[in-house]
């Protein structure tokens, strides 16, 4: 039987609830200035190393986020590292701490639905990630003004700016993903450790599973003549599983202008090419245009799952 | 309007796979009425309630709630119905006026609205000074009561209230029996799940037995009390002087007779036999007080769950 009423009914207040949550939480406080400080700190070691090396690279703002200065990794190889920790951390209790809390019965018995409630929750969360990562990303731009003295020319604004989007969007896949196990398990803590038991699977193992995997399927990564491309597609294919692959390959191709290709490339393909020359912004993002959009199918596909995960439960005080 | 139908239940039913939680349960709810739900933990209750509200979809049958369907149109039925689920839940780190603003807003009221009613709702319920305090340093019964609050700010037409004092102290259960009361007198419909059978009585016109997913028995607590204890006329008889209990054994028509205490007895009858009781005992005792006993629903309960356990 089709119910009357829009879905979307309460949407906007439940945003506007959680978000103002979210933001005036002191989980989000400690949790954004984990980010601020080790992601400021890289920028900074980086413009150090940048300064002595000034008229190297045309794209010096765009260096300022890959470069890494020992001990500190890059800017980006931070983010991709802590921003699934600070999704998840956001995340993991959205559901489950409404049952615990025994308010799910109480706010469902006002006029909105299911599909409002949860929606509603999950845009606040990806809001307060946007507004974090925003404020994140102008400072780093204040930053390298300050100390290099220079402004960012249009590409590298362009360039970066795709490069927020993308990782609004992996912070939106982890988010998908504390979502679905707050709607499966009731305990938070049961939920947080399934979610972090994912982001590890990805962050450090699947490196290690994706050889093993590809060999079973395509044979040697070493063939009779040389490299077998049957084993390296295997190998790329499954690595791009990972959101982490997908984020990384979209970091590369646009911060660093000079990526030619993603994947293994055969030497016809490079013949007449002028090997170190920048793409100009529009090939890089169409480089990166499938591992962009496969976050953002990412990210809606886990959301239904949770969505679904969450139609089935039982509402109980 | 008074005496209308406001909840229509027609062989609704609810099944979780093989296990029957309700089982083809019919009852209606009529406006300014208060109607109890009784019945042992998991005999359908709750699962009745959340059916009515549309959060949980029956296998079977269908429901009306003030005139719509909850499975088709479960905002309309959310509309008009205040909810107070047991043990209520709130946002410990809101105030108490964030907690209801919030839900105020969900049910579609404007910010005017919400600052009028909510300080309103505060009086009715003895919490006028906390609507700025954080939610997390109140007391249960303050929880509950503002639970109530968050009904009366929503001006139902029909308040479902689910074990609303299984948390409450005396003192506080009475002044809650007091508002639920008042929500009659605005001629709301108030649906009252409890285990407190002495309190079910003192502010249900109706009950409702569950027992194992159906109803059991429904009716007022004398129909149930004829139903369930036999007989049907309980005289309590108030009289001074020699040999009243042997008078009163001798009345034909009295079935049983008690002695309650000094002057008191109770005699179970098969009719009204007040005239003929006070006819009786007049020219050798002085009659002081005669009437109907009130019929104890706990007794009722007791009775009717003795006998299906013999039965089984």
């Amino acid at each position: 039987m089709r119910r009357r009423g829009s879905p979307f009914t309460g949407v906007g207040v439940v945003l506007a609830k959680e978000a103002a949550d979210y933001l005036s939480g002191a989980r989000m406080w400690v949790l954004e200035a984990l980010v601020f400080l080790t992601a400021i700190a890289a920028a900074y070691a980086a413009i150090l190393s940048i300064r002595a090396n000034i008229g190297e690279s045309p794209f010096l703002f765009l260096r300022l986020l890959t470069m890494a200065q020992d001990p500190l990794p890059s800017f980006i190889a931070l983010l991709g590292f802590l921003i699934p920790l600070v999704a998840i951390a956001i995340g993991f209790d959205a559901i489950n701490g409404e049952f615990s809390r025994r308010t799910l019965s109480r706010v469902l018995a006002q006029p909105i639905y299911r599909d409002a409630l949860l929606l509603g929750k999950f845009l606040a969360a990806l809001v307060s990630l946007t507004i974090g990562l925003l404020s994140l990303w102008l400072l780093t731009i204040g930053l390298g003004l300050l100390l290099l003295g220079l402004a960012p020319n249009t590409e590298e604004m362009v360039r970066m700016l795709g490069f927020l989007v993308a990782t609004i969007a992996y912070g939106g896949v982890w988010l998908a993903v504390a979502f679905l196990f707050s709607a499966v398990f009731r305990a938070p803590a049961t939920a947080a450790l399934a979610a972090l038991g994912v982001w590890l699977l990805f962050a450090l193992f699947w490196s290690v599973v994706t050889p093993l995997v590809a060999t079973l399927i395509a044979g040697p990564r070493e063939g009779i003549f040389g490299p077998n491309l049957a084993y390296l597609q295997t190998a790329l294919a499954l690595d791009r599983i990972s959101p982490n692959t997908l984020y990384s390959e979209i970091a590369l191709a646009l911060l660093q202008p000079s990526t030619r290709a993603l994947g293994p490339v055969l030497y016809s393909q490079v013949q007449g090419a002028l090997l170190g020359a920048p793409l100009p912004a529009a090939q890089s993002f169409l480089l990166v245009w499938p591992q962009l959009t496969g976050l953002v199918a990412a990210m809606i596909l886990i959301f239904a799952v949770a969505y679904v995960a969450f139609q089935r439960q039982e509402i109980r005080a | 309007m008074a005496g209308e139908v406001v909840i229509r239940a027609q062989e609704l039913t609810k099944r979780y796979g093989t296990t029957v939680a309700v089982d083809h349960i019919d009852f209606d709810v009529r406006a300014g009425e208060i109607v109890g739900i009784l019945g042992p933990n998991g005999s359908g209750k709750t699962t009745t309630i959340l059916m009515l509200l549309g959060l949980t979809e029956p296998t079977e049958g269908r429901a009306e709630v003030a005139g719509f369907d909850p499975l088709r149109d479960p905002l309309e039925v959310k509309r008009r119905v205040g909810y107070l689920p047991d043990s209520v839940g709130f946002y410990d780190g809101l105030t108490a006026r964030d907690n209801l603003a919030y839900t105020g807003r969900l049910a579609g009221l404007s910010r005017r609205e919400i600052d009028e009613r909510f300080a309103e709702a505060l009086v009715r319920v003895g919490l006028p000074d906390v609507g700025r305090d954080r939610v997390g340093t109140f007391s249960r019964g303050m929880r509950q009561r503002l639970g109530l609050a968050e009904v009366l700010m929503k001006r139902p037409s029909i308040a479902i209230l689910d074990e609303p004092t299984a948390t409450l102290d005396p003192h506080s259960t009475q002044e809650f029996l007091g508002m639920i009361r008042g929500l009659k007198a605005d001629g709301t419909a108030v649906l009252l799940s409890s285990h407190h059978l002495d309190q079910v009585q003192s502010v249900c016109d109706r009950v409702a037995l569950f027992n194992r997913g159906r109803i059991a028995l429904s009716g007022s607590v004398t129909d149930l009390a004829q139903r369930v204890l036999g007989g049907g006329y309980v005289i309590d008889i108030e009289a001074r002087g020699a040999g009243v209990r042997e008078q009163l054994v001798g009345i034909p028509g009295i079935v049983r007779v008690q002695v309650l205490g000094p002057e008191l007895y109770r005699a179970d009858c098969e009719r009204d036999l007040r005239p003929e009781i006070a006819r009786r005992l007049a020219p050798a005792s002085q009659l002081l007080g005669i009437r109907f006993a009130e019929p104890s629903l706990n007794e009722v309960y007791t009775r009717y769950f003795d006998e299906v356990r013999h039965a089984a």
